[in-house]
């Protein structure tokens, strides 16, 4: 049984966290470079406003195009990078081929997606910001966070029996 | 210097939001996405022998240490680069909220609700407590979040975050337009 729990969560991870799949060159000093490209991200989400719960209710209220732009332009630039990647088959520096899993369809990203939704008008934040809050010193995030993490363990616990 | 301090318009932060695809691809063959970090926490403090978190969450340090440092660039941006200036918010959407008990409308995020006193009130449960369940049960269903779905997932053509994303446009336009006065009334402002 549980057999058949790991196989079903492995082809879930193939679309999401995909853990332990990878060949990781990482040790030490050199995983500092995630937390660089983090510490850029947060740096944008704060100046660029992305962490203010007031620019996610004039998205959803659709009073500003800021948040439209943001995301907009984001993933046209993230697509002409992995086409540019695909094309010229440039490879990581490593000299690894670069792997994108393929999402597989569920009804979790549908029925999930929904309740995301829900919740990001609510905190006005997606995961990312969250963690920008707090370290701008919007310290009671802190709860958001922890509200989020029981989600995600909850969740998991009952990931199974959820329909998918 | 002084495009440091002003609030960075969206085609300055989207593209450099954007190149965090082909970074952590390059750098590292990682696919972007955040809301795998909450997972990794669970993992790593939590995991009850529940399948969902029996994994080697070590392997995936590098996704904490993106949020570590997202955390500290957060900090960095308001100490060192912060706007001197008030927010400005669009007047339609200052009217909507103060029409639902907003009245602080100075900081990125209003007092009236980002405050510790709010925590233990009714209103702290609607906007941490279950505002935040939300946010981690449905990403972690959905697969992934508006990084790991909207940025990662379109950006490499992949229809099911297509779906995903108009589905968090629909939750969030559902609770905007329909739930949150409500919900607000309901919670005392």
């Amino acid at each position: 049984m549980s057999n058949v729990i790991e196989k079903k969560n492995q082809a879930m991870d193939e679309h999401g966290a995909a853990p332990n799949l990878r060949e990781d060159h990482d040790r030490g000093l050199e995983l500092l470079k995630y937390l660089i490209i983090g510490v850029i991200f947060g740096i944008v989400f704060v100046k660029a406003e992305i962490i203010s719960w007031f620019r996610i209710q004039e998205m959803f209220r659709l009073q500003s195009f800021h948040m439209y732009g943001v995301i907009g332009s984001a993933v046209v630039t993230g697509m002409i990078s992995v086409q540019l990647i695909k094309r010229l088959n440039i490879k990581t520096i490593h000299g690894e081929k670069i792997l994108i899993p393929d999402k597989v369809f569920k009804k979790g990203q549908i029925i999930g997606g929904f309740i995301f939704g829900l919740g990001w008008a609510i905190t006005g934040a997606c995961p990312g910001p969250l963690f920008a809050q707090i370290g701008s010193g919007y310290t009671v995030v802190l709860v958001t966070l922890i509200s989020a993490l029981a989600g995600t363990w909850v969740y998991g616990k009952f990931a199974d029996k959820l329909p998918n | 210097m002084e495009w440091i301090t002003q609030p960075w318009p969206w085609y300055v932060a989207g593209p450099i939001i954007g190149l965090t695809v082909p970074a952590l691809l390059i750098l590292g063959n990682k696919t972007f996405g955040i809301s795998s970090s909450l997972r990794h926490i669970c993992a790593a403090c939590i995991p009850a022998g529940i399948p969902f978190f029996t994994y080697n969450w070590k392997k995936e340090i590098w996704n904490l240490l993106f949020v570590l440092g997202t955390a500290i660039g957060g900090f960095i941006a308001m100490n060192f680069l912060a706007n001197p200036d008030t927010i400005v918010i669009s007047e339609a959407t200052q009217a909507d909220l103060a029409a639902l008990g907003i009245t602080d409308f100075t900081d990125l995020m209003p007092s009236d609700i980002f405050s510790w006193e709010t925590v233990f009130s009714a209103k702290g449960l609607l906007f941490f407590v279950i505002g935040g369940f939300l946010v981690g049960f449905g990403t972690r269903y959905a697969g992934g979040c508006t990084s790991g779905h909207a940025i990662m997932g379109i950006s490499s053509l992949q229809w099911p975050s297509l779906v995903a994303t108009i589905f968090f446009m629909i939750g969030g336009f559902l609770m905007t337009h329909v739930l949150m006065g409500p919900l607000m009334k309901w919670v005392g402002f």
